[in-house]
């Protein structure tokens, strides 16, 4: 991780994307539930093309952050920017126009449309037919319906899933569904794409293509990942920034080897077993 | 001609055959009526059960596609039906057609209860289930007492207008008309009514009504509509307006319910207010529950029987709304119980069965 750079303590800009304005940034951000503060101070900045990794123990609040970046949940404290513009007053559809698209912990797919049509679904603000040319098919009709269908015939390809289109999205094996949903975020066209525990109920082999598949997307796409996620191969092995979450704080932000000889991480995260040994 | 079939996607294909089933049932009709062969209670029912058809369709739009529970449709029929006869009634001078006058009534009738699904679905959409659904029933109510309540005229000047309890308002002698005619008579409704409606012209209104909701469904609106029913998080998360979405169906499906107010009304010679109460609402909610959610054919199919059915019993008398609810029953449980899924599938698995040796046997054949 020669690339990383020290910054002062909130940034850590990968060298590549300094000078650019940052994809994501977060001031002060939290949340409280009636007293209970499940995020506070939560502060990060993304560069565009960074993947970083956001980790901690089951209940740190790792899916309310997600949820307060798309506004799910509306902040009651701090600031979120999105390429640089302040994103107070927005709800969770103009937070995705603005680009964030993001995957669910629980899968959440259009389960009894098809696979191609939730990715059209996903190229919805892509597409520029109205609801006259709609009801009444004109050109523009059809000539959206062409493009959206070869956009997504395109995206499917990523995780080669063409083959798929015309399934039931519902009845798709688990890991399949899985990959859907991150082709149905792509499709948004984001800046910053979330995936909250992508990894979830892969087999190993099918972690690793995962990974190199994430790595693909960042590539091609030239986007900024954040992911959530328990499996720490696949955390390590391809995040360059991890934050590390409890009850609600970062206790830790570092490049992995970083975080990997972090007593307070240690000791909040992986503490009994390195006591045991 | 094989091949092309084959192209086409299998939803349209779908859609085809519902359009071509209500073209067919047009032609026989048509042809039997020229031959004599209709007995006139039948020919009655014709307008009517067009008009229902219409409601059905575009209720499955905001319960079947959309996914929110309206028990008030009743209430944008009697909206459109209403403004349809006064539109009609205003123009009977200026426009000398009677189908275009018919035309012209049904858009504005379309168009006024397609504002009010508007004015209502603000607040109305901002809720959900249980409570979207008593919420439209009291609105359908309030539609029917208001036009009760209302007088409207017209004559040499204009429109008249006038309604109960606003000042001292007890009669339609409130408008001070000269010469001139009621058209909506507080109570005692719509008088003297226009007869324009023809089999025709409902004929082409349930096909508009296919063509507006079954292009719907399968558009990119559609597709929008159907993801915030199915998901409103992922919907939200995929930057899908929910409000924009659910008003443009619920504000279509109040337009066309409002035509079909001016293709039912406009078959009689007089009509009231009460016509259009929580009872029509919830006979074309079964309908739509009985023809199956988002199954627009099912819709059709359904309305047809059940519109038909009672009148058909008249000769058992005692016995017909028995019969009707044992039908009701007996159709629920056909579609929706696990048992009869679970044979339908099998019967199906077998036809396609039946279908692969065929083509296998040609290919042979061929060979």
């Amino acid at each position: 991780m020669s690339e990383l750079v020290s910054l002062p303590p909130k940034a850590r800009l990968l060298e590549r994307d300094i000078g650019k304005i940052p994809v994501l940034e977060t001031h002060h951000l939290g949340i409280e539930f009636g007293g209970l503060k499940a995020v506070e101070e939560f502060e990060l900045i993304m560069g565009r093309t960074e993947i970083d990794g956001l980790i901690g123990p089951n209940g740190a609040g790792k899916t309310t952050v997600f949820n307060l970046l798309t506004k799910v949940y509306q902040p009651t404290h701090g600031t979120i920017l999105l390429n640089g513009k302040d994103t107070t007053g927005m709800d969770t559809a103009d937070i995705n126009r603005a680009g964030i698209a993001r995957t669910f912990q629980n899968i959440r797919l259009f389960g009894n449309q098809s696979v191609e049509d939730n990715v059209k679904i996903g190229l919805h603000n892509q597409m520029r037919s109205g609801l006259f040319s709609d009801i009444f098919r004109l050109p523009s009709f059809w000539k959206e319906e062409k493009k959206a269908h070869e956009t997504a015939m395109e995206l499917l390809s990523i995780f080669d899933m063409q083959h798929l289109a015309d399934h039931e999205a519902g009845s798709l094996p688990y890991g399949a569904q899985r990959r859907l949903e991150i082709v149905r975020a792509l499709a948004t066209s984001p800046s910053l794409l979330l995936l909250d525990e992508p990894a979830a109920g892969m087999n190993p082999s099918e972690t690793a293509e995962l990974m190199e598949n994430i790595r693909k997307i960042r590539d091609t796409f030239q986007i900024a990942i954040l992911l959530i996620e328990h499996d720490m191969n696949l955390v390590m092995g391809i995040c360059e920034g991890i934050v590390v979450l409890n009850y609600g704080k970062i206790i830790a932000k570092g490049t992995p080897a970083e975080i990997q000889a972090n007593p307070v991480v240690i000791e909040a995260y992986l503490g009994k077993k390195k006591e045991g040994e | 001609m094989q091949k092309l079939l084959k192209k086409i996607s299998p939803q349209t294909r779908s859609d085809f055959i519902t359009y071509g089933i209500v073209i067919a049932a047009f032609v026989i009709i048509q042809l039997l009526g020229a031959a004599g062969l209709l007995t006139s209670s039948f020919s009655g029912l014709l307008v009517p059960i067009c008009a229902y058809v219409v409601m059905a369709v575009s209720l499955n739009l905001t319960v079947g596609i959309l996914g929110e529970l309206s028990l008030g449709h009743a209430g944008f029929m009697s909206i459109g039906a209403f403004s349809g006869v006064v539109a009609a009634a205003t123009m009977e001078a200026t426009v000398a057609s009677p189908l275009l006058r018919m035309i012209f009534a049904m858009i504005i009738g379309g168009v006024i209860a397609g504002g009010a699904g508007f004015v209502i679905g603000i607040p109305v959409l901002r809720l959900r289930g249980d409570y979207l659904a008593i919420v439209t029933l009291a609105f359908g109510e309030i539609i029917k007492n208001i036009i009760n309540c209302i007088y409207i005229g017209y004559d040499a000047a204009g429109l008249h207008f006038a309604m109960a309890g606003l000042g001292d308002v007890q009669s339609a002698e409130a408008l001070g008309l000269q010469g001139g005619k009621v058209i909506i008579n507080g109570p005692v409704g719509a008088v003297g009514v226009q007869k324009l409606s023809t089999f025709p012209i409902g004929f082409a209104l349930v096909m508009l009504t296919l063509i507006v909701v079954l292009n719907i469904k399968r558009s990119r609106t559609g597709r929008a509509i159907m993801a915030v029913r199915d998901n409103r998080i992922a919907a939200e998360s995929v930057g899908i307006s929910i409000t924009r979405y659910k008003m443009t169906a619920f504000i279509i499906s109040a337009a066309l319910a409002g035509m079909a107010g001016v293709l039912f009304a406009m078959n009689y010679t007089s009509l009231i207010a009460g016509k259009f109460n929580i009872d029509t609402s919830i006979l074309v909610l079964v309908f739509v529950v009985l023809g199956g959610m988002g199954n627009i054919r099912g819709s059709i199919i359904a309305t047809v029987i059940l519109y038909m059915l009672p009148e058909m019993l008249r000769g058992f008398d005692n016995l017909r709304m028995l019969i009707y609810a044992i039908v009701l029953i007996i159709v629920m449980l056909f579609t929706n119980s696990d048992g009869a899924k679970q044979f339908r599938e099998k019967m199906k698995m077998k036809l396609e069965a039946k279908k692969k040796t065929k083509e296998t046997g040609k290919g042979g054949e061929a060979a």
